[in-house]
Parts: structure tokens; C-alpha cells; sequence
């Protein structure tokens, strides 16, 4: 049998390796707290938190959009559509109990979201308190549409959610009714603009954020970006064009 | 040449500091920008003035000693270190912004000179290997695959210059501390603290106040090293993978 010094060196100075760290560095690998707090303690365990939480909402985005493309096919399809949400899961569920648990993956997908992205951001700007003389546009561009185009898009979400879930800002407000309420909200200069708008800022929020997201997770090296990049793009546009075709519909009367 | 330079001037660390205008006439395409730097000094010496601190120290782009912000960028127009820009970048008549790197972490000791020490507890947190030292070993005692050690090699030539840092929105000095990680963490020399270097190494990093990563890609296109953007993601998979095995203990 060969002999592999190598494996018998590392073998001994595993043994040592408390002592040899012990004399010379003081490591902090002695009170290890747990998982949770790691990542929510660490400038990296936070991101993870942001990228996780972004990614459930983008799937429930690219879900949300395919749905409302029922709305080309007539009012009856788009209700039913509407009514079985609130019936998913039934019988097994209780009426409501499906939707209400989705719900609630997205709540705490926008509050974890969103409080990583506010504490990030605080360290973030804390860790670069003097701005250079000279001034350059190139950096952080990325950085800052993230910021304000996700302050948008959550304050569109309070107000998309005001308008078509809880009918509170609605001007035809009819319950169980979703494709007369969208048309309601579409027949309005003010509906139209703040919702194309939003879906801009989602769009480019998706854009930097799909392919970031990969590289936050680990996924990305050297030979994906080209792939990544694409697919980030073309999830944007997707996105940005089917959400999009609903006013435009309306407003072209292609729904009415 | 003849150059108008503005320069960040700073007593000590709690003085105020401004950008400063100064000529500089007589200046070759040839010098670098550092011997450019010196023929200010030179003058202002002439004049009873006080010279310009700045960082040097190899100067031939191999130490990370050198820094300067030059007209907005890290280490100036090219890619590479200050100490082998030359002045031939420049035009003869040219205004040109000279400031120190900035980040909370860096702290301005005078001039243009910042403390960097912060990038040397990062380093003592677990960049290095508890491997014996003394004679070289064998070199076929760990054989290790061409593809691992040129990947180990590109990450081992970061100087820890700071540029990264420096050219980062957020002070982040991520793209520093993936270097390291990258660099040990592929070779079975680093394996035995393949984790706790992982782990140990990033929260040192936010400990000391560096902000965190965005993805913006400015430190990679500032490194004078080539260390790539990507490296970045493999140490986020090297952390998340030791966060979900916990610290190997001996
Ligand atoms: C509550 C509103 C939101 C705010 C305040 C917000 C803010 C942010 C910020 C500041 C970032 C970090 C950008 C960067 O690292 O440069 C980010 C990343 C991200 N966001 Fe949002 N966002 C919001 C809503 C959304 C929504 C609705 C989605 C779903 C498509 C989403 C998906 C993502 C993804 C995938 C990332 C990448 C995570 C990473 O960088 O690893 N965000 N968001
Ligand atoms: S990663 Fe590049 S820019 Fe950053 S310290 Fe190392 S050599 Fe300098
Ligand atoms: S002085 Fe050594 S790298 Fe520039």
C-alpha cells in the first residue's frame, strides 16, 4: 500500500490546529451561534434573506401575470378565475384558507424583503460617508434604481392592493367581480399611469435583481452570466409586457 | 507637460480637509503618476510648503502600497496600480482630481494616505493556513488539479491594494475578501478551515464597518489584479455552504 505523507501531515496538524490557533490567532469559531442568527447577523446572510424572498415573489409575479391574461378571454372566464381562488384547496380547505396562505408567504416574503433591503441599504450608505470631489454617473447605478424603483413598487403594491383587493380606493368597487373593477381602475388617466409606471420599476427591479439573486445564492461563475443575464431580461420583459397588455387593453377597447 | 492638480489635503485624521490646486510644469509623458506626485513634492519643499503624503512602496505594481482616487476612478483611467500609470495617459494641459481611497473602514490618516489595516484583520481572521512552515515541502506530496490551481493562482494575486473599496458605492470589501476565500479555499492546503475561513473572514469584514455587496461589478472593473465579479458569488456559495455544515471543529 502506497504511504501518503500528505494525509498523514494533515492528520497530525489537525490535532495541533487548536493549539497552533490558540498560540498565535484568536478565532472566533468558539461560540458559534445558530443558523438563523448567523444569517441574519451577516451582511451575506441578510442578502440571502433579500434574494430568497425576491425570488418567491417573482414566481408569484410570473403566476399573477399568466392569470391575468384571462382577462382577453371575457368577464366570465376572468370571475371564475377569481372565484376559484378564493376556493383553492377546497374541499380538503376551508373557503379562503388557500388563498389566505399564500397570502401570507407574501407578506412575509415583502416584510423580510423589505427590512433586509432597508438595513442593507442603512449599512450600506453608513460604510461610504464622504462622496469623491470628482463625480462619476457610472457607479452605483444599479445600486440606486434597486432602491427607488423597490420603494415604488412597494408603494404601488399598498395601493394595487386598495384599488383591487380590499375595493377601498375603487370607483366601481363591485365585490367578486374582478374584471368590471379592473376596467373601473383602466378607465382612468391616474389608474393607467401609476400602474405602467410600477410595472417599469418592477421590470428593471427584476432585471438587476434575477441575475443578482443567482449570484447571492452562489449560482453564478464565470461561464452562466451570458445565460443569466438573458434570462434576467427576458423575465423582465415578459413580465413588463403581459402586465402591461391589460391596460393596454382596456385602452385600446381590445377589453372592454 | 504642464498639469492643474487638486488634491485632497488633510492635516491628521480629525482635521477637515479640501481639494487643494497646485501647477505642475515639467512633467514627462514617461513618469509615472507617483513621480509626477514627486516633482509636486519636490516643489512645494522648494517653496517651505508641506509635501503631499501618499502611500508607495514598490512601485512596480506588485506591493498594493499605492492608492489615489484619479479623476474618479480607483488607481486612475487604466487598470493597473498607480505606481504604472503613466503620464502619457494624460494630456498637457489637464486638469486632474487626486483623492485618497474613501470608505468608513479606510479612515484618511493624512493627505492622501488612509488606514488599511482593516483589510489586515480581515487577512488575520482566516486568510492563511495551518499548515507546518519551514523547508519547502515536496512538491508531489499534494497533487492538485491544473484547473484548481490556476483558479487558486488568478485569486492569488490580489495585492489587497484597496481599490475594490474604494471604487464600491458601498465600501464593500467584498470583492477583496472572495479573493482570499477563493484563493484557499480550492487548494487541500486550505481545506481544513475551509469553513471557519469562510465564516470567520465575512463577519471580521462587517465588523469593521465595510458596507455590503450590491453586485454593481465597480470593484472588479477597478481591480488592477483582474480578480472577476464572479468571485464573489463562489465565496457567497462557500458561506452558505459552511453556514448549512457548521464549522468543522478539530
Ligand atoms: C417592498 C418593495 C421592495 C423593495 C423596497 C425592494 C428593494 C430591494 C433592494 C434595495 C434590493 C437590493 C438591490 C441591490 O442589491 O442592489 C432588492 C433586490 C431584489 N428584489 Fe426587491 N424590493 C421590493 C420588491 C420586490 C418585488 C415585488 C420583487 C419580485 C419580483 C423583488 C425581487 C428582488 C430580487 C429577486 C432581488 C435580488 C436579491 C439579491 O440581490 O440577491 N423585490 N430589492
Ligand atoms: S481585489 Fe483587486 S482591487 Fe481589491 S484589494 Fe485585491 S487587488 Fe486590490
Ligand atoms: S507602489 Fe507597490 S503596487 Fe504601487
Amino acid at each position: 500500500m502506497p504511504i501518503n505523507i500528505s494525509r498523514i501531515m494533515s492528520w497530525t496538524f489537525r490535532d495541533l490546529r487548536p493549539y497552533l490557533r490558540g498560540m498565535a490567532l484568536a478565532t472566533r469559531t468558539g461560540r458559534r451561534p445558530s443558523i438563523t442568527r448567523t444569517l441574519w447577523d451577516s451582511s451575506v446572510g441578510k442578502k440571502t434573506v433579500m434574494a430568497v424572498s425576491g425570488l418567491i415573489m417573482l414566481a408569484y409575479l410570473v403566476v399573477h401575470m399568466l392569470g391575468n391574461l384571462k382577462v382577453f378571454f371575457g368577464p366570465e372566464e376572468l370571475n371564475a378565475y377569481g372565484h376559484w381562488l378564493r376556493h383553492m384547496g377546497e374541499p380538503f380547505l376551508h373557503s379562503h384558507w388557500g388563498l389566505w396562505a399564500a397570502r401570507i408567504v407574501l407578506i412575509v416574503s415583502v416584510v423580510a424583503h423589505a427590512v433586509s433591503a432597508y438595513q442593507l441599504s442603512r449599512r450600506d450608505l453608513k460604510a461610504r460617508p464622504v462622496a469623491y470631489a470628482h463625480k462619476r454617473r457610472r457607479a452605483g447605478y444599479a445600486t440606486r434604481t434597486m432602491r427607488w424603483g423597490g420603494i415604488i413598487v412597494g408603494l404601488f403594491i399598498v395601493w394595487h392592493i386598495l384599488d383591487l383587493t380590499t375595493l377601498t380606493v375603487n370607483e366601481r368597487a363591485w365585490e367578486g367581480h374582478p374584471y368590471q373593477n379592473l376596467l373601473a381602475t383602466f378607465s382612468t388617466w391616474y389608474g393607467n399611469t401609476i400602474y405602467i409606471v410600477a410595472m417599469a420599476a418592477v421590470a428593471l427591479h427584476v432585471r438587476h435583481g434575477f441575475w443578482s439573486a443567482a449570484q447571492t445564492l452562489g449560482a453564478g461563475n464565470a461561464r452562466r452570466d451570458k445565460t443569466l443575464k438573458f434570462l434576467a431580461h427576458a423575465l423582465a420583459l415578459v413580465l413588463f409586457a403581459g402586465f402591461v397588455s391589460v391596460p393596454v387593453g382596456v385602452m385600446t377597447g381590445v377589453v372592454s | 507637460m504642464k498639469l492643474t492638480l487638486r488634491v485632497w489635503r488633510q492635516q491628521n485624521a480629525d482635521a477637515p480637509g479640501a481639494m487643494v490646486t497646485y501647477e505642475v510644469d515639467g512633467v514627462s509623458k514617461d513618469m509615472s503618476f507617483l513621480e509626477m506626485l514627486d516633482t509636486l513634492n519636490e516643489d512645494l519643499i522648494l517653496r517651505g510648503e508641506e509635501p503631499v503624503a501618499f502611500d508607495h512602496d514598490c512601485r512596480e505594481g506588485i506591493c498594493g502600497a499605492c492608492s489615489l482616487v484619479i479623476n474618479g476612478d480607483a488607481h486612475g483611467p487604466e487598470r493597473t496600480t498607480t505606481c504604472q500609470l503613466h503620464m502619457r495617459s494624460f494630456t498637457d494641459g489637464d486638469t486632474i482630481d487626486v483623492e485618497p481611497w474613501r470608505a468608513a473602514a479606510f479612515p484618511v490618516v493624512k493627505d492622501l494616505v488612509v488606514d488599511r489595516s482593516a483589510f489586515d484583520r480581515i487577512i488575520q481572521a482566516g486568510g492563511y493556513i495551518t499548515a507546518p512552515t519551514g523547508s519547502a515541502p515536496e512538491a508531489h506530496a499534494t497533487a492538485v488539479p491544473k484547473a484548481d490551481a490556476d483558479h487558486a493562482f488568478e485569486h492569488a494575486e490580489c495585492i489587497g491594494c484597496g481599490a475594490c473599496v474604494a471604487a464600491c458605492p458601498n465600501g464593500s470589501a467584498m470583492l477583496f475578501t472572495s479573493a482570499k476565500v477563493n484563493h484557499l479555499n480550492v487548494l487541500p492546503q486550505g481545506a481544513p478551515e475551509r469553513e471557519t475561513r469562510v465564516l470567520d473572514m465575512v463577519a471580521t469584514m462587517d465588523d469593521e464597518g465595510f458596507g455590503g455587496c450590491t453586485l454593481t461589478g465597480e470593484c472588479a472593473t477597478a481591480c488592477p489584479k483582474g480578480i472577476p465579479l464572479p468571485s464573489i458569488a463562489a465565496m457567497n456559495r462557500e458561506w452558505l455552504r459552511a453556514v448549512r455544515k457548521g464549522p468543522r471543529r478539530p
